[in-house]
């Protein structure tokens, strides 16, 4: 079994077009770079290097079976086999 | 170009119009691949400021299940701007995540919480081009 990735519209370039792809990986900083090796480019889409460490986009949800990974450790949230992952970029905007 | 009905635009200024000073936020919800803007969900500004908006992740977690539940995409993705133009700026086009939602913006500028008319435009934005469109407000959307 693999975790299931729900990718959103706009990463759907990286995807085929595929809705949900197959990932592998006991955290997820481990399973975004499974996801890189088969499509290349997602990783950059997914998070930045700030101050010499990598981190998650600003403006980029990802979700492990729902808890937003903000709150659960981040790139060192702890995956397992069966595990749903959904990647939501966050909607907002500012009038300046 | 934007068809949308009198009661969902209706919905939009009045929304906003409430919400003014703070920036509002929400989608119009339509069946996938359909354009027809059919759902208003009013979402909270979890920044809650008159400069920016952002909705809460774990209700917009909510909102895309509940869209895939029932086989829709949000049509139309609506803020206000309340002292500026309804125009996108830099960090909405920047932001902007949802190449096939038409953007509609709202100014509450001129009247705030009161009556009156708003600059109600929608716009497109795609790889950080922004289009603007027509927006045409019918009585009902054709059947």
């Amino acid at each position: 079994m693999a975790i299931e990735v729900r990718i959103p519209t706009i990463l759907r370039t990286y995807t085929g077009g595929e809705k949900a792809v197959a990932g592998n990986g006991a955290s997820l900083s481990a399973l975004i770079d499974d996801l890189d090796a088969g499509h290349p480019g997602i990783k950059d889409r997914l998070v930045e290097e700030k101050d010499g460490k990598v981190d998650l986009r600003r403006f980029v949800n990802v979700y492990i079976n729902d808890e937003d990974v903000r709150f659960i450790g981040g790139l060192d949230a702890p995956l397992s086999d069966g595990d749903q992952v959904v990647v939501l970029p966050a909607v907002a905007g500012g009038s300046v | 170009m934007l068809t949308i009905d009198q009661a969902t635009y209706d919905a939009i200024v009045a929304h906003a119009k409430r919400d003014h000073p703070d920036e509002a936020c929400g989608i119009v919800a339509g069946p996938e691949g359909s354009d027809r803007p059919e759902r208003v969900v009013e979402m909270v500004n979890a920044a809650g400021s008159p400069t920016f908006y952002e909705f809460d992740s774990t209700e917009l977690l909510e909102l895309y299940k509940e869209m895939w539940a029932r086989d829709e995409e949000p049509v139309v993705i609506y803020h206000s701007h309340t002292a500026t133009e309804a125009y996108p700026s830099r960090t909405d086009i920047g932001l902007a995540s949802e190449p096939g939602a038409h953007y509609v913006l709202v100014s509450t500028r001129e009247h705030g919480n009161n009556e009156g008319p708003v600059e109600f435009r929608s716009f497109r934005i795609v790889d950080g081009e922004v289009t603007e469109e027509e927006v045409n407000v019918v009585a009902a959307l054709p059947s």
